[in-house]
């Protein structure tokens, strides 16, 4: 691996040699909630004052650069009873991602188990993740995430270059040739023993600052055994299976399909749409059957599949512990507190 | 060097000697082919046969039983049907269709010569060949001789290598009955057609009962040795093989030579889209076909 510091200011000139032949996307400041908390959202910028490295966690991830919440699998045009196939995997330019906290790098890594290295693997995904570069940022830990538990509090790989700030300069590790190259455009220089000081130093400070903690031992044997646990009920009873959480998560890719024609009728298209699993016609079937009919049943499965299902499949969790579905659900149902009522067998 | 990104072409750049499962343009690519019969068979079901119209693609498209494909009409909508033909046919296909909703109330109204887009085949099917040299009980309620059909093919088309074969076929009404006209058929091929409704009309000289009734009296008093050399495919709703299974549970049919067909809803078939999903397990790859045994250890299957 390669390390090297640059002056603070240097990523201004990198953000601006980098803008003028690319498209970047970075956290912005969209708004202020009611307690005039600044309220952050990825968006593509093209001025580096407006994006805010300090940010806390965007209300949404970057989701819809690589996985759209409306994307056309397929177009068609209809011919006289006849019909020709168009299929565009809606990707034609690079993107670059310019601050993305480990958590959020993290979920991509998850995301590539299952769309790029699983059987048939997706190329509406794969053709847009092939196509990021990605700046990621050391993060300040906010009370509501989790990462650590979920061993997502550092990103190893998934990105092309990571900046952690030392104070008055960044630290960089630089993992692909690309950013390598792009590098070459600003004054860096080998880091000094007072630069691992200071990066040591600011890593167990952020250390510190966790402070949500999910006890994740054994998790997916105790989902298998309390299956029938009272607890899924009670949350059950909360949840408005309005599928907020879906849609505020980063790693959540559950999708329906659906055909419509166009209003000319000489066309028609197939979408993709993301569906969350607390929605009721998620497994409900023709003949009207639903596998999932109760809120409780469906709440439940979607922690299964994050915490039982994926573990058993690629070895680790599909949650990175970013807490968004819990800030963003009206119920306030929490990942932290819904492990920790199954492992305690009662609702705090 | 210029600061610029380079656009990466997934579809290119990949090897060329991809299998169908991995190749990322297979993804959403759909054989064009036509309808060159639609047959039906009762008020709600049609029997459709598919051929696919590119010859290349006619010839290696293959399947085994208890496979499923999806099958896209333009604007209208993509489902998921079982193959209901037999394995032996490259490249045509027939499925046996309810009229259920949007696509299957519209296929009822095309006919011959329309051209549809079908995508597949997608699961795994029942294991005809470790089944060779047994004795098979093909047991299906309802819509689930569709299904069916396809091992029912193999079979025949294979009937030395088989034992006993017995169909026990439970429906609501004789008016419900599918494939009326290979009955005979079926029979000539020393294949033992029990069938047996809930309702009787008039003109019904068969059994009057519930399917498991049947079942009851095909495996009443055998010696050790049928019930040991037997496997058992299972199609029908849930309701059913839940019952059936216990069945032939009780009469020491091992579980793992009971197959059945699972039905859950799916929106893509390659392990992508979720919704198949029976606790952690994906219907459209670890399915649709599963043993009595792995159903069990399944969360909420049944
Ligand atoms: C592995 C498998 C094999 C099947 N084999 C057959 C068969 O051989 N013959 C047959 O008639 N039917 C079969 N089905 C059921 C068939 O897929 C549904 O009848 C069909 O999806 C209904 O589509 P529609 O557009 O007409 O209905 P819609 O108008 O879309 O909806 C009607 C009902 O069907 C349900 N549904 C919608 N889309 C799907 C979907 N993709 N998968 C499952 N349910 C859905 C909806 O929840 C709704 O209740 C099979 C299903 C599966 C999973
Ligand atoms: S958990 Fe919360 S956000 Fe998710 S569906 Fe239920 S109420 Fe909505
Ligand atoms: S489940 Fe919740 S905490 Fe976990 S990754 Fe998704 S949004 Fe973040
Ligand atoms: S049908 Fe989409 S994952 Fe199984």
């Amino acid at each position: 691996m390669i390390f090297r510091v640059f002056e603070k200011k240097e990523l201004k000139n990198f953000f601006e040699v980098l803008t003028v032949h690319n498209r970047i996307v970075g956290p912005v400041e969209a708004g202020r909630d009611k307690k005039n908390n600044p309220i952050y959202s990825f968006t593509e910028v093209s001025d580096f004052n407006n994006i805010k490295l300090d940010y806390t966690t965007t209300k949404l991830p970057a989701k819809r650069y690589f996985l759209p919440f409306h994307e056309d699998l397929s177009t068609f045009r209809i011919d006289n009873g006849d019909w020709q196939k168009t299929i565009d995997y809606n990707a034609n330019q690079p993107l670059i991602f310019f601050g993305l906290h480990p958590c959020d790098i993290n979920a991509l890594n998850k995301l590539d188990k299952v769309l790029l290295h699983s059987v048939y693997p997706m190329p509406y995904y794969a053709a847009k993740r092939k196509n990021m570069f990605i700046i990621g940022i050391d993060c300040v830990p906010q009370p509501f995430c989790f990462c650590r538990s979920m061993g997502s509090d550092t990103a190893l790989h998934g990105f092309d270059m990571f900046i952690t700030d030392l104070g008055a300069k960044f630290f960089v590790e630089i993992l692909t040739d690309t950013a390598y190259n792009f590098l070459k455009n600003i004054k860096k220089e080998e880091p000094r023993e007072k630069d691992h000081v200071l990066y040591m130093k600011a890593v167990s400070e952020r250390n510190k600052k966790f402070t949500t903690k999910v006890d994740t031992t054994d998790l997916a044997k105790i989902l298998d055994m309390e299956f029938q646990s009272e607890v899924w009920k009670q949350w059950g009873d909360k949840c408005l299976a309005c599928g907020t959480c879906s849609n505020a998560c980063p790693t959540c890719y559950c999708y329906g399909v659906e055909e419509t024609v166009d209003i000319d009728l000489k066309g028609a298209r197939k979408t993709k749409m993301l569906h969350s699993c607390n929605l009721i016609d998620f497994a409900e079937v023709a003949g009207g059957h639903n596998f999932r009919a109760e809120r409780h049943s469906r709440l439940k499965y979607r922690y299964y599949h994050k915490h039982r299902g994926f573990v058993e499949a690629f070895e680790e969790s599909l949650c990175v512990g970013c807490g968004r579905c819990g800030e963003s659900c009206l119920s306030g149902i929490k990942v932290p507190e819904v492990i920790a009522s199954v492992r305690g067998g009662k609702v705090k | 060097m210029k600061p610029e990104l380079k656009f990466t072409d997934v579809i290119s750049q990949q090897e060329k000697t991809q299998k169908r499962k991995n190749d990322l343009s297979s993804f959403e690519y759909t054989y064009r082919a036509e309808i060159t019969s639609a047959y039906q068979l009762t008020d709600m079901e049609t029997l459709y046969r598919l051929q696919i119209i590119n010859p290349d693609e006619r010839r290696r498209f293959t399947f085994i039983p208890g496979q499923f494909l999806m099958l896209e009409v333009p604007g209208i909508g993509e489902a998921p049907f079982s193959i209901s033909s037999s394995p032996s046919i490259h490249g045509e296909v027939e499925l046996c269709i309810r009229k259920a909703g949007n696509l299957t109330n519209y296929l009822s109204k095309i006919g011959r010569g329309a051209v549809v887009g079908i995508r597949g085949p997608f699961g795994t099917g029942f294991p005809m060949e470790e089944m060779h040299g047994q004795n098979i009980l093909l047991i299906a309620g309802g819509l689930g001789l569709a299904p069916l059909r396809a091992p029912i093919a193999y079979v025949q088309e294979n009937r030395s290598h088989f034992k006993e074969v017995n169909i026990i076929y439970g429906t609501k009404s004789p008016a419900h009955l599918l494939f009326t006209y290979q009955y005979d058929l079926w029979s000539k091929d020393d294949i033992n057609l029990n069938i047996i409704v809930e309702k009787a009309d008039p003109s019904w000289k068969g059994s009057v009962g519930m399917l498991t009734e049947t079942l009851l009296k095909i495996l009443t008093g055998r010696d050790d040795a049928f019930y040991s050399n037997t496997y058992a495919i299972v199609c029908g709703p849930p309701v059913m093989f839940k019952f059936v299974c216990s069945m032939l549970n009780k009469f020491h049919i091992p579980m793992q030579k009971m197959f059945v067909s699972l039905e859950r809803r799916m929106h893509c078939g390659m392990g992508k889209c979720c919704r198949c999903n029976v606790g952690s397990t994906y219907t459209c790859l670890k399915g649709p076909v599963f043993d009595y045994w792995t159903v069990m250890n399944l969360k909420e299957a049944i």
